[in-house]
């Protein structure tokens, strides 16, 4: 800023007295005082566990047998970190919570794959193609994302059974396709729904083409929900537990499988700090997608198809 | 150069029909403008042609081959739309690309026609941005390249000077009639601007209400409007229109004007059929052919005496309002006189000879 500027600025904030129409100061008010307190108690029903769950995973046994859960560590101490990521025993395996995330990043990628792919495809039929009875089967998929899974558990492992893909990681893939397609086939549908008619109809006369004119035109407009939906996906991928539990094999279960695991099979006394290191470890991954892709969350949900 | 012909042509979506039994024939080479007010049907018939929608009923044929059940890329057509419907990921030699890419010309030829549209549309230092980047002008020369370089015989317009501001539009008009007189394609234009039609069109089919009313040249459509809905339609300001009756006493035709208390002498009027004593019809008279107000020495068809109710100026044109029992009638007056006229100062005007337009008043036809 110009001295020019500020010392202007400076004058007229001395002669603030001789304003003309001078506006009431801004006072905090009881109402924002009380929406402050709500969303401070919401915010502690997060922050109180999450705070017991970090200090204690610093905590030697000595200190956690003390039985203060609210204590800050004696000592900085990461054992219990190391012994859950490389040693601790889910079940007779003791190779630590690794074996978990390695399954679980070999589940996420086809199981996402699968799944945006499948309900990308179909949301952008429905949107912009003349599909025979598109709002019917857009309804029957509506009425399926209220289906709980536990109901149809059975009846996909025989599915699955005979695809030959059960208990492998493309069993896991195909389920989480499965059920995560009515929500995201709505989402991607609804997206497609904003792109101009009038693009669509140039793409129409210049190409025709189903595969290209999705490739080619429509793909590379969708970054904005595909960020959301990957987030959505990676997210509710990593955390599953009882699909991976159901569907995978002995090799194939995800992080989730193998913390409970550790957590359930303890021998002799429960190994508070490596669980809750384990626990930290399993829920990092989705936490740093969020922190980094958080932004163009809330971008992507609010943008429409067209910038500018 | 083929010509595009719409055979007994009907559009219904459900119980509604947009288009009635219509048929329409182009010839080559022509520029064929489809004008009309919204929901008459014009933009229906374009992509009907197109093939972005399918006809209920009827047969649509381009250089004599059956095209009504192909697929709009294979109509061969390219189509410039309202808003452009640029791809906006494309870069500008990306939008003219796809089509050409998806069509599977090889490489070399791909880049000439890029190359030749771009210098005939002076884009060539756009071509590598988005659309996103260009500005509303630009857009639509990108969207008028993307059609030329298919080189397709039959061009569509749907609208594309509407979003255009008003320099523009005129620029790009002229723009259009350049490249129709250098390619020399059959080009269908849909608007809802008279000024567009008449400007650019070799033939204007106007439309309401999913009829064809008028398929002729401009001039024709102006001077010898079919029908009363062309004869408001076409001019601006629009032409004045009275209820008359026919007399021929001393068997010289002439109306008496109701509203206006005054006879109009329709000696030399070519009537299609000869008008019988006391038939209704109505009487059209265009503001423009009026002769200065208070200047009606001389010999004129019809005499008016008429209270000024407003006046309207527009930098060269100029209109004066004058009150009738039948509404408004519009005077087109020298915009230099204007300020002689005052309101409810009364006012003579005087109508010349051989330049009247009378309409079978029951069903609205020229007579």
């Amino acid at each position: 800023m110009s001295s020019i500027a500020e010392a202007s600025l400076r004058h007229s904030r001395s002669v603030d007295e001789t304003v003309a129409f001078p506006r009431k100061k801004k006072r905090i008010s009881g109402r924002q005082i009380a929406i402050l307190i709500f969303l401070t108690i919401c915010a502690l029903f997060f922050c109180v566990p999450l705070y017991v769950i970090v200090v204690t995973s610093l905590k030697s046994m000595d200190q956690i047998r003390q039985g203060d859960i609210f204590s800050l560590p004696w000592s900085l101490n990461f054992d219990a970190w190391v012994t859950a990521w490389d040693k601790s025993c889910s079940g007779t395996v003791c190779q630590g919570i690794k074996v978990g995330f390695v399954n679980s990043l070999e589940i996420l990628f086809p199981s996402l794959v699968l799944s945006i792919g499948l309900s990308c495809v179909t949301g952008y039929a429905l949107a912009l193609w003349n599909v025979r009875w598109a709002n019917s089967f857009l309804f029957v998929l509506f009425l399926c994302a209220f289906v709980p899974f536990q109901i149809i558990m059975v009846p996909l492992i025989m599915i699955t059974g005979f695809m030959h893909v059960y208990g492998t990681i493309w069993g896991i893939a195909v389920v989480h396709a499965v059920l995560a397609m009515p929500i995201l086939t709505l989402i991607f549908r609804n997206y497609y729904k904003g792109i101009p008619q009038e693009i669509m109809s140039a793409a129409m006369m210049d190409s025709g083409s189903f595969w290209r004119i999705f490739g080619e035109i429509i793909l590379p407009m969708s970054g904005n929900i595909m960020i959301v939906v990957l987030i959505l996906q990676i997210t509710s991928i990593w955390n599953d537990f009882l699909i991976g539990l159901t569907y995978g094999g002995i090799g194939t279960q995800p992080m989730t499988v193998i913390l409970a695991n550790v957590v359930i099979t303890a021998l002799g006394e429960a190994n508070y700090n490596v669980d809750m290191a384990s626990a930290l470890l399993t829920a990092f991954p989705p936490l740093i997608i969020y922190f980094v892709l958080g932004r163009f969350f809330v971008q992507g949900i609010t943008a429409g198809a067209i910038k500018g | 150069m083929p010509r595009v012909q719409f055979e007994k042509i009907v559009k219904t979506y459900g119980r509604v029909t947009v288009l009635k039994n219509l048929d329409l024939e182009i010839e080559d080479g022509e520029f064929v403008v489809l004008l009309g007010p919204s929901g008459c049907g014009k933009t229906t018939l374009l992509n009907l042609l197109a093939g972005l929608i399918d006809v209920s009923s009827g047969r649509i044929q381009i250089g004599g081959k059956d095209v009504t059940d192909l697929d709009p890329k294979d109509r061969g057509l390219a189509m410039v739309f309202q808003s452009y419907a640029l791809y906006p990921t494309k870069t500008v030699r990306g939008n003219l690309k796809f089509g050409l890419a998806a069509a599977k010309l090889d490489h070399a030829e791909q880049e000439r026609r890029i190359a030749w549209a771009a210098k005939l549309l002076q884009i060539e230092p756009l071509l590598d941005r988005k659309p996103a980047q260009l500005s509303g002008g630009q857009r639509q020369r990108v969207a008028i390249g993307r059609a030329l370089v298919k080189q397709v015989p039959v061009f569509l317009f749907d609208e594309p000077l509407s979003n255009l501001d008003a320099k523009l539009r005129t620029e790009t008009r002229i723009e259009i009639k350049r490249l129709h007189d250098e390619t020399r394609s059959t080009i269908v234009y849909v608007t809802h601007d008279q000024i567009e039609a008449m400007t650019m069109a070799t033939r204007i089919a106007i439309m309401n209400a999913g009829v064809i009313q008028q398929f002729d040249t401009p001039d024709a459509v102006y001077e010898r409007p079919a029908n009363l809905f062309v004869a408001g339609f076409i001019g601006a300001p629009a032409m004045n229109i009275f209820p008359a009756t026919i007399s021929t006493a001393g068997g010289k035709p002439s109306a008496v004007l109701k509203g206006v208390d005054s006879r109009i002498d329709l000696g030399g009027y070519a009537f299609a059929t000869a008008p019988r004593e006391g038939d209704s019809v109505m009487v059209g008279l265009r503001p423009e052919h009026f002769l200065a107000p208070n200047q009606t020495d001389g010999d004129v068809a019809a005499r008016f005496s008429l209270p000024v109710q407003y006046t309207e100026k527009t930098g060269a044109d100029a209109t004066g309002y004058f009150r009738t029992d039948h509404g408004l009638m519009a005077v087109s007056v020298s915009p230099d006189r204007i300020g002689e006229l005052r309101q409810g100062d009364v006012a003579a005007l005087g109508f010349p000879h051989g330049k009247v337009h009378v309409f079978d008043a029951a069903g609205g036809q020229r007579l």
